[in-house]
């Protein structure tokens, strides 16, 4: 019996140990850009009220329930990232998301972020889970068949991100022998593999990738130069972004199939919103060395 | 059907790699398990003590944190990277490891079901332990023992689905591959359903036709 439970021990031990170890592969301490951002976003816009979007079937749903569910995303520093410790969320998207809400008469007290992975979006978006989606979200015809598209609302392209000290890699066709890391299933990381060589590997979000690449593991880490650059701006020593952007990716915020008011609603706002806009960018992507005007509306 | 015409390349490369993971991770299985169900019957004690420890770290810790320590932490530990195929073989590794401790528990309850005058007798006739199980007793426990066996196989073939968590291109990885080319995701997985119910029903024919074939005449 004495015996046995020793090794009951032993096995609960190693159990523990190989947890910490999965634990370990965390994500980015500092958010690096906003911080503060309650107080300067006041300036930027103001709470409508008295709004009315007729025949909006999801604006009909936020205003019975009272608040507004956003889809967003949580771990790419300077889009929409969620502060470990202190739960804040901050980031371009996350705070275009909060200008929407805000013109549809919602307080940030009456947000409610959800953060969606990629492969759920357009399920949740159907489902009626969120009530739209704001977090590097490429605008595809294939997307747009089971849902709807506001924006886009900023532009930008497949990039490289790899160590500071490297200087093999200086575009998609030098990824020839080395082995590249992305986001499980992800459309960069098909590009990758479908037409260029080299070999690809997957993690389940950027930040595992990047200490991936940090410990050697792989050479390079491929998506969208956007979110690329917020991870340089953390750690400008050790990571550079390698080469020009390879891809045309357009975000745009998801919303559900055939709301077309809503549509027009935050086109308007984007298209009427151009100094919000900036002070935005130059919040948030300008730092990182994001080099982008706003697109114009389609 | 659109959702396999339009993507038959990752629908064959994903079949390919379930097939993969399953025959690699089943063929270590089965000869790990072998080796380590054979041990715990085994007369040194540092053998059965070996046996009885490695069943039972193993076979208590969930497959998903097995998959972690092969796929993240051994490759840096030994200075390898874990891509394209070491990727496959460390999954390999990690299924093969985590279900030999279920074939060789399946293969000891088959051991048990064989009478023990057949290895008192073997023994009388001076052949070794070896000899023994080899000639005598695991040819026995193999046939009294292929409806179990084939549940471990059946459950080997579904866990190889965690493999996509880890980097390796298999059914379970459609979903997320997919979803990015703007496919329905619901009909994905039913698809997947499909597939792994079609693979499923023919390992039970094999387990039927085994059977017939493997009675044991009592």
């Amino acid at each position: 019996m004495r015996k046995s439970r020793m090794i009951v021990g032993a096995g609960i031990g190693l159990t523990a140990l190989l947890a910490l170890t999965a634990c370990n592969s965390g994500s980015p301490t500092d958010p690096g850009t906003g911080g503060g951002d309650a107080g300067g976003d006041e300036a930027l816009w103001e709470v409508a009220t008295d709004v009315e979007l007729e025949g909006s079937p999801t604006f009909d749903r936020m205003t019975e329930a009272g608040e507004v569910v956003i889809g967003v995303k949580a771990d790419q520093p300077g889009l929409g990232y969620e502060d470990p410790v202190t739960g804040e969320r901050t980031g371009f998207d996350v705070d275009i998301a909060r200008w929407i809400a805000a013109s549809l008469g919602f307080s940030e007290e009456q947000i409610t972020f959800e953060t969606i992975p990629s492969a759920n979006r357009e399920q949740e978006i159907i489902n009626g889970n969120i009530d739209y989606y704001v977090g590097t979200y490429s605008m595809t015809p294939a997307r747009d068949e089971v849902i709807d598209f506001a924006g886009p609302y900023f532009i930008t392209g497949q990039g490289l991100l790899v160590a500071a000290d490297d200087d093999s890699i200086n575009g998609p066709e030098d990824l020839q022998g080395k082995v590249t890391c992305s986001v499980t299933g992800s459309t960069p990381l098909q590009r990758i593999r479908e037409e260029y060589s080299g070999e690809v590997t997957e993690r389940q979000t950027y930040s595992e990738c990047v200490e991936q690449l940090k410990a050697g593991q792989v050479d390079a880490i491929t998506t969208d130069e956007a979110i690329l650059a917020g991870y340089v701006a953390l750690e400008p020593e050790e990571l550079k972004l390698a080469g020009e952007p390879f891809s045309e990716e357009r975000y745009g915020v998801g919303i559900a199939d055939g709301d077309t008011v809503l549509q027009d609603h935050i086109n308007t706002l984007f298209t009427e919103g151009g100094d919000v806009w900036t002070a935005l960018y130059e919040k948030y992507l300008e730092p990182a060395g994001v080099k982008a005007t706003q697109p114009t509306i389609e | 059907m659109g959702v396999i015409t339009d993507n038959l390349d990752l629908w064959g490369e994903a079949l390919l790699g379930t097939v993969q993971l399953f025959f690699g991770g089943g063929a270590v299985a089965l000869i790990l398990g072998t080796i380590v169900g054979a041990m715990r019957v085994s007369p040194v004690p540092i053998a059965r003590a070996v046996g009885t420890l490695y069943v039972n770290t193993i076979r208590n810790t969930p497959l998903t944190l097995v998959f972690f320590g092969f796929a993240f932490a051994l490759p840096p530990l030994i200075g390898v990277r874990a891509s394209g195929p070491a990727a496959m073989g460390f999954a390999i590794a990690a299924l093969g490891v985590y279900t030999a401790t279920y074939v060789a528990e399946t293969i000891r309850s088959g051991i048990n079901t064989v009478p023990v005058g057949q290895a008192e007798a073997a023994r009388a006739i001076g052949l070794t332990f070896g000899q023994v199980m080899t000639l005598v007793v695991l040819p026995q426990a193999f046939r009294s023992v292929i409806p179990p066996m084939m549940s471990v196989f059946i459950a080997l073939l579904k866990n190889t689905t965690v493999a996509a968590g880890f980097s390796v291109l298999n059914l379970g990885s459609m979903r997320d591959w997919l979803s990015e080319r703007g496919e329905n995701q619901l009909l994905v997985i039913v698809w997947v359903m499909v597939i792994f119910v079609a693979m499923v029903l023919l390992l039970s024919w094999a387990q039927r036709s085994l059977e017939k074939r493997w009675t044991v005449a009592r």
